[in-house]
């Protein structure tokens, strides 16, 4: 067999385990088979916009068609667009959370639907969190109920690697492949800290403490390194590749720039080593998650262009989160860095909009003004930067996909609901009709499925 | 010898000053407008006097008396102290992986009477955190020790719960035995055996020992529980200490309530998810509600029903509730007041939002004669707001707590001040 055609078949496979596929080769295996629901042109009309820009208009339209946002501005022309009369109310782009472990750990809570943790080697880099999502965890239902209209799935955080995210829209799929969104890139979870080492320690392996993490990071990238060495070589005609490795792959996808790192970690100081380590191997981190001490070094943060995603005001239940402070998001922007806030809970996730309040009124006790059209963005654009899905979603900008949520009013006000929320252009949500409302599987039959009747 | 003597005096001073105890000069807050959740109602331009800790009088346009200490609260909207109804403020520190969890009784010898007063820590840093924020009471409770490798199986009755004042000092205990811990539901049901039915009986068991040992001490040796337990049970069985309930399904609540007037007990409950489904039942029987308005998810299946509107539609049927966010009630407590704006999103009324998280736990914690309000007579927690306290974006300007104004400092403020100072050329530890 020709040497050169296996290592291109290789190398095939490998690029296509990079992607999550753009939707338009529905024959790869686990590629996206998103398709967004029906809809027609609407004209979002008088609205107080927040483009997640960093704007804000008052008065002004948002024209949808084509499941994409044709314009934003004043007395936009309606054409045959439905026309609702956002007047007196607030328009952003969805929320994106880039923190979840909806369908890893689906409600209800019962052990046989904990799978988020593949808690049985510190390295599972090799484990897909897609794998284990449950469309029918009722908790998707309730964050696009707060606005929410992409998300990232994580593996949990007991692993130096805790394998493969998986980004998804905020749509009922049967699988998860309906779920997934087009041409998001992969990500990779890490995890600094306590959980790592007391998971593995407590069972007398490896790591058991702290530098025995980074001494696990390290091993494995000079592997992973090694991997896509080979891989290259073969590639170039020069000896045989490597038998694929699940693994590695998914490493060597790290090294090559095409998967995205997200690294649970809390303290500034170990940020700090993990920003070395990825000087060492020539990698980019994307995202420190939880991040409760970013405030420390948000210089830092900023200079090596890596986002911090973080709670309003988690801290406390663990000696590395002791340092939570509310202004965190307020001082790692402030500094000029990527702030974000994430959810890591499937209630937290129903109420971002909430949490980067918390973070407002905080700042503003001393001194420093966060204006709505500023804070928005790190629940929308920023979130989108974070996971590398920016270019289709996150803003209010002509071309972008239309992903947006009509709120009842400032959605920094506690009072505020979400009263309408749009995917790719179609009605997903709406808070005064209960007959647009996804139900999953699980709640038929219950209050959640009847609005309370019973 | 008398040095020594010389340096007690002092520390004592010291103590005293921290602890923040008394107040000998008046203080009038002047031109708010005071909700003070009384019989008064919204007083606008109020002239809240207060003097030896307590409440002097709370009038429209009133006048200042001669030498008090003039707080001017124009275009600011002034409360009573926020009350928590339930968790572990004080008795925890650093919840994982870091030390004792005093909320926390293993063995079996002590349940009931397990008093979770002698733990309490008034200095704990999660305590000016809270305070801070508005929260001036919380009602702190012992957890039930579920069961563990090192052989304890745990009860379904957990001990007694306190209510303790923010103000960091000595005398922060202000009322013990609030309270009687007690697991039914699925929470119980690890707890007796593996059945919610099984808790219902060793509750049950438990409540008619006490019985007969309250009827005749000397008639048995043989009692199952300790006698410092069956002392414990004694104000759960005349009704002077309530049981406090941690309960979500309404099947379950049913039994409860049954069980509650065949024995005569007052009873609480916390959680609640399904409560909203036989809440005429609840009202009748008086029996308040500790609910997570958040908290909607079908999280286990006692909670299958669970519903945005939950806090309205109990209100509504004139069941008496309080806020408690399943998620935070200990390490931010202050976040009471996200429950109760949520809960007006939802359809309750502002005024029974504040009430929830105010005088309603007052009431059901039988404290309502000393806080919850702002009442001629009752012990002076307040709260400057700039703006709505339900607001996220809101905090509080000044917090008094038995009269006296709170620093208004914590751990996360000085954390905060210190790495604000980004120009500073001194290593962050050389920072105040």
């Amino acid at each position: 067999m020709n040497k050169s055609i296996v290592a291109i078949a290789t190398l095939a496979l490998f690029v296509a385990a990079w992607e999550q596929g753009t939707g338009d080769d529905e024959a790869k295996p686990y590629s996206s088979r998103y398709q967004p629901m029906a809809s027609g042109a609407t004209l979002l009309t008088g609205a107080t916009v927040l483009t997640g820009t960093g704007e804000r208009l008052e008065g002004a339209d948002v024209l949808i068609s084509d499941g994409k946002i044709q314009a934003v501005g004043e007395d936009l022309d309606a054409g045959d667009a439905t026309v609702i009369d956002a007047s007196g109310r607030w328009v952003t782009p969805g929320v994106i959370d880039v923190h979840s472990h909806l369908g890893v750990y689906a409600s209800p809570g019962t052990e046989s639907h904990s799978d988020g943790n593949e808690a049985t080697s510190p390295n599972t880099a090799e484990v897909w969190a897609e794998h284990s999502v449950w469309p029918h965890d009722p908790g998707f239902v309730t964050a696009l109920a707060g606005g929410v209209t992409s998300m990232q799935i994580l593996p949990g955080s007991a692993n130096l690697f805790g394998g493969r995210s998986v980004t998804l829209k905020n749509v009922p799929g049967r699988n998860v492949q309906d779920m997934k969104f087009p041409g998001a890139p992969y990500g990779l979870k890490m995890a600094c800290g306590e959980n790592p080492k007391r998971v593995y320690g407590s069972r007398s392996q490896a790591p058991g403490t702290r530098m025995g993490n980074v001494a696990g990071y390290r091993t494995a990238w000079i592997q992973a390194a090694d991997y896509k060495k080979k891989m290259e070589a073969a590639e170039g005609g020069k000896g045989e590749p490597p038998m694929r490795d699940l693994q590695l792959e998914t490493l060597a996808g790290v090294l090559s720039g095409e998967i995205l790192i997200h690294n649970h970690c809390y303290r500034g100081d170990e940020m700090s080593v993990m920003l070395d380590i990825a000087k060492e191997f020539g990698y980019k981190i994307t995202a420190f998650h939880h991040a409760v001490e970013a405030y420390k070094i948000a210089d830092l943060l900023e200079e090596s262009g890596t986002c911090a995603a973080m709670w309003a005001d988690w801290w406390g239940f663990k000696m590395e989160a002791y340092d939570g402070i509310r202004e965190n998001a307020a001082l790692v922007d402030l500094a000029g860095a990527c702030a974000i806030i994430h959810s890591d809970s499937a209630v937290g996730i129903q109420r971002l909009n909430q949490e980067t309040a918390k973070v407002i009124g905080a700042a503003a006790r001393v001194g420093i003004d966060i204006q709505p059209e500023h804070a928005i963005q790190w629940i929308t654009s920023n979130a989108a930067k974070a996971l590398g899905i920016d270019a289709d979603t996150g803003t209010l900008e002509a071309g972008k996909m239309a992903d947006v949520v009509i709120w009842s009013g400032s959605p920094f006000s506690v009072y505020t609901r979400a009263d309408q929320v749009f995917i790719d252009g179609a009605l997903a949500y709406d808070r005064f009709d209960d007959s647009v409302n996804p139900v999953t599987d699980f709640s038929l039959g219950t209050a959640a499925a009847t609005g309370g009747a019973q | 010898m008398k040095s020594r003597r010389v340096l007690i005096g002092f520390t004592t001073f010291i103590l005293l000053a921290v602890s923040s105890v008394g107040s000998a000069q008046s203080t009038a807050i002047v031109g708010g407008t005071a909700v003070t959740m009384g019989p008064q109602g919204t007083v606008e331009n109020a002239t809240i006097v207060i003097d030896n800790g307590q409440f002097i009088s709370v009038t429209a346009d009133g006048a200042v008396p001669d030498g008090a200490t003039v707080i001017d609260a124009s275009g600011k909207i002034v409360t009573p102290g926020l009350f928590t109804p339930i968790g572990s403020l004080g008795l925890v520190e650093v919840g994982f992986s870091a030390g004792p969890l005093d909320q926390l009784q293993r063995g079996e010898e002590f349940t009931a009477s397990f008093d979770i007063a002698d733990a309490y820590n008034p200095r704990s840093t999660l305590i000016a955190v809270n305070r801070i924020e508005g929260v001036t009471r919380a009602v702190i409770v012992p957890s039930p020790g579920f069961p563990d490798e090192s052989g304890s199986s745990g009860s379904v009755l957990a001990g007694l719960a306190a209510m303790v004042n923010l103000g960091g000092g000595d005398d922060s205990v202000e009322r013990r035995s609030v309270a009687m811990m007690v697991s039914l539901g699925q929470g119980g049901s690890g707890l007796a055996g593996g059945s919610r039915a099984g808790a219902i009986l060793e509750l049950r068991a438990a409540l008619d020992e006490a019985q007969s040992y309250g009827d005749d001490p000397g008639e048995r040796e043989d009692y199952k529980l300790s006698l410092s337990d069956l002392d414990a049970l004694q104000g759960v069985l005349n009704g002077d200490v309530p049981i406090y309930v941690n309960v979500n399904r309404a099947s379950d609540i049913s039994v409860l309530i049954d069980l509650v007037d065949e024995y005569g007990l007052n009873a609480i409950i916390v959680g609640g998810s399904e409560a909203w489904m036989v809440a005429g039942d609840l009202a009748a029987a008086g029996i308040p509600v500790v609910l997570a308005p958040q908290d909607i998810l079908p999280g286990s299946f006692d909670r299958i029903n669970a519903r945005r509107e939950s806090a309205a539609m109990l209100a509504d049927a004139g069941v008496t509730i309080a806020f408690a966010d399943g998620q935070s009630q200990t390490y931010n407590a202050r976040n009471i007041t996200q429950s109760a704006g949520n809960a007006v999103a939802y359809g309750l009324s502002r005024d029974d939002a504040l009430r929830a998280i105010t005088i309603a736990p007052a009431e059901i914690f039988s404290v309502a004669d000393r806080v919850g309000s702002i009442e001629v007579g009752k012990e002076a927690d307040v709260v400057i707001w700039p703006a709505d306290p339900l607001e996220l974006t809101s905090y509080p300007e000044q917090v008094y707590i038995k009269g006296n104004a709170v620093e208004m400092t914590s751990r996360q403020t000085l954390l905060r001040d210190r790495y604000l100072q980004t120009d500073s050329d001194k290593p962050p530890a050389y920072r105040r």
